[in-house]
This record gives structure tokens, C-alpha cells and sequence, in this order.
């Protein structure tokens, strides 16, 4: 016999207060990371590194900035999911929590929509000097 | 009447030191250190929009011996990363939970990590990128 409620049952919340959504999240982003960091790494690699010419020509090729749009966006989602769970884990005290917390989710969001900013002009080919 | 001293559950600092709880630590370590990888990687993105001059600046930053230091600890964190990643993913299938083949796992992650790490940086450095 269980003690829950059907309706708890079904929410699949635990003591926690939420589900497992965060859990979840954590895993397949980090499955659709190995790939994506795979690619990255080894163009990196491949990349005359000092070169601007070469590197924005790279990074302006449809394929490229696309893949490189996916990489930013789903590790900045997997980065703020495990940078939160340390803070929960090790930050107490409801206000400097919610206070990191809080700061956590804006420096990603700034640094997120940055990256895709950026990739965004070198995709549509703006160039400012 | 003296407080009473009550038993406390076992601490975590009476657990002997293992492969274990280390390389879940380290697993933690190098989630934050990428984390402020992605930092990084977010100049470098949009030194490359600014133009010819700020990713000028942007790759001597990383060319120095600072930033080629920091290159390699970010090489490290994040292969083992992966690797360990991968750990917890068979982990979450109910893979892989034997002694062994635990011990083995993490042993493979962490030294695989280290070679891939030193195989990668000895090889800019052969072909004189670095």
C-alpha cells in the first residue's frame, strides 16, 4: 500500500517539491553534447587558430554556424544545470541561494546570447572593420 | 543537567579516500572549470564578430603562456568530462555498477583523459602550433 496520493503519483513529484524534469534534462543534454563537442574539438584542431581570415571563413559556412548555434545553445543549458545543482548542493541560506541562483541564470543567459550573437554576424557576414 | 551529546550520522569525512567519491569530485571540478570554459569560449565567438583586430587580441591572450596553461587544463576537463560523463550514462541504463567494473571505468576515464590530453598538446607542439 502506498502512502501517496494518486495525484502525487501521477505529478511524480518527490520531497523535493518538483519531478525529475531537471534530471532528465541533465542527460539528454549531455548526450546530444557528445557529438557536438566532438566536432568542435576536432575543428578547433583543424583550424589555423591565429588566422582571422580562415577562422571566419570556417565559422561562416552554413554547416558550420549551425552546428556551432546547437553547441552553444545546448551547453549553456547543460552548463546552467550543473553549475545550479552545486550551488543547491553547497550554497545555504534561502537568500544567498535564490541570490546565486538568480545571478547564475543571468550571467548564462548574457553569456548564451552573446555566443549566438556573435555567430550569428559572422554568419550573415557583417564585418565591422 | 549538560546538554546531551547526541550521535551524529557517519560524517563524511570518516569515509576512507577512493577511486569513487575522487573521481565524482573531480567530475564536479571539471564541470566548473568548463563551465568557465564556455566563458571563454564566448570571448573568443565574439572577438571573431568584432573583426580582424579584437580576434588579434583575443589569440594573443590565449597564445600566452597563461592562456596555452589554461588551454590544456580545459583539454583535461574536458575529455575527462566526456568520459566520466559517459560513466553515469551507463550508470543511469544499470550498467556497470560491479566493483570491477567500476574500478576499471574510472581508472580508464581518468588515465585515457591524462593520454588524450598530452597526445593532443605534444601534437601542436610537433606540428609547431604552439
Amino acid at each position: 500500500m502506498s502512502l501517496r496520493s494518486p495525484l502525487g503519483r501521477v505529478l511524480g513529484a518527490g520531497s523535493a517539491g518538483h519531478g525529475t524534469g531537471q534530471w532528465w534534462a541533465q542527460r539528454v543534454s549531455a548526450v546530444a553534447l557528445i557529438p557536438l563537442t566532438l566536432w568542435f574539438f576536432c575543428s578547433l584542431l583543424a583550424l589555423p587558430a591565429q588566422d582571422f581570415r580562415a577562422v571566419h571563413t570556417w565559422l561562416a559556412l552554413p554547416r558550420n554556424g549551425f552546428l556551432a548555434a546547437l553547441l552553444i545553445a545546448v551547453l549553456t543549458y547543460h552548463s546552467y544545470l550543473g553549475t545550479i545543482e552545486v550551488v543547491e548542493d553547497y550554497v545555504h541560506g534561502t537568500a544567498m541561494k535564490l541570490s546565486f541562483l538568480l545571478l547564475l541564470r543571468f550571467t548564462y543567459v548574457l553569456i548564451g546570447g552573446a555566443s549566438l550573437y556573435a555567430i550569428l554576424r559572422v554568419a550573415f557576414g557583417i564585418q565591422t572593420s | 543537567m549538560p546538554a546531551r551529546i547526541r550521535p551524529l550520522s557517519p560524517h563524511l569525512l570518516i569515509y576512507r579516500w577512493q577511486i569513487g567519491n575522487s573521481l565524482s569530485i573531480l567530475h564536479r571540478l571539471t564541470g566548473i572549470a568548463l563551465a568557465l570554459g564556455l566563458v571563454a569560449l564566448s570571448f573568443w565567438l565574439i572577438s571573431l564578430a568584432g573583426g580582424a583586430g579584437s580576434y588579434r587580441t583575443a589569440a594573443r591572450v590565449f597564445a600566452s603562456p597563461i592562456g596555452i596553461m589554461l588551454l590544456i587544463g580545459w583539454t583535461f576537463a574536458f575529455f575527462y568530462h566526456l568520459l566520466n560523463g559517459m560513466r553515469h550514462l551507463f550508470w543511469d541504463m544499470g550498467l556497470g555498477y560491479e566493483r570491477t567494473q567500476r574500478h576499471l571505468s574510472g581508472w580508464f576515464a581518468v588515465l585515457a583523459a591524462l593520454g588524450l590530453t598530452l597526445w593532443v598538446w605534444l601534437a601542436l607542439w610537433h606540428f609547431g602550433r604552439i
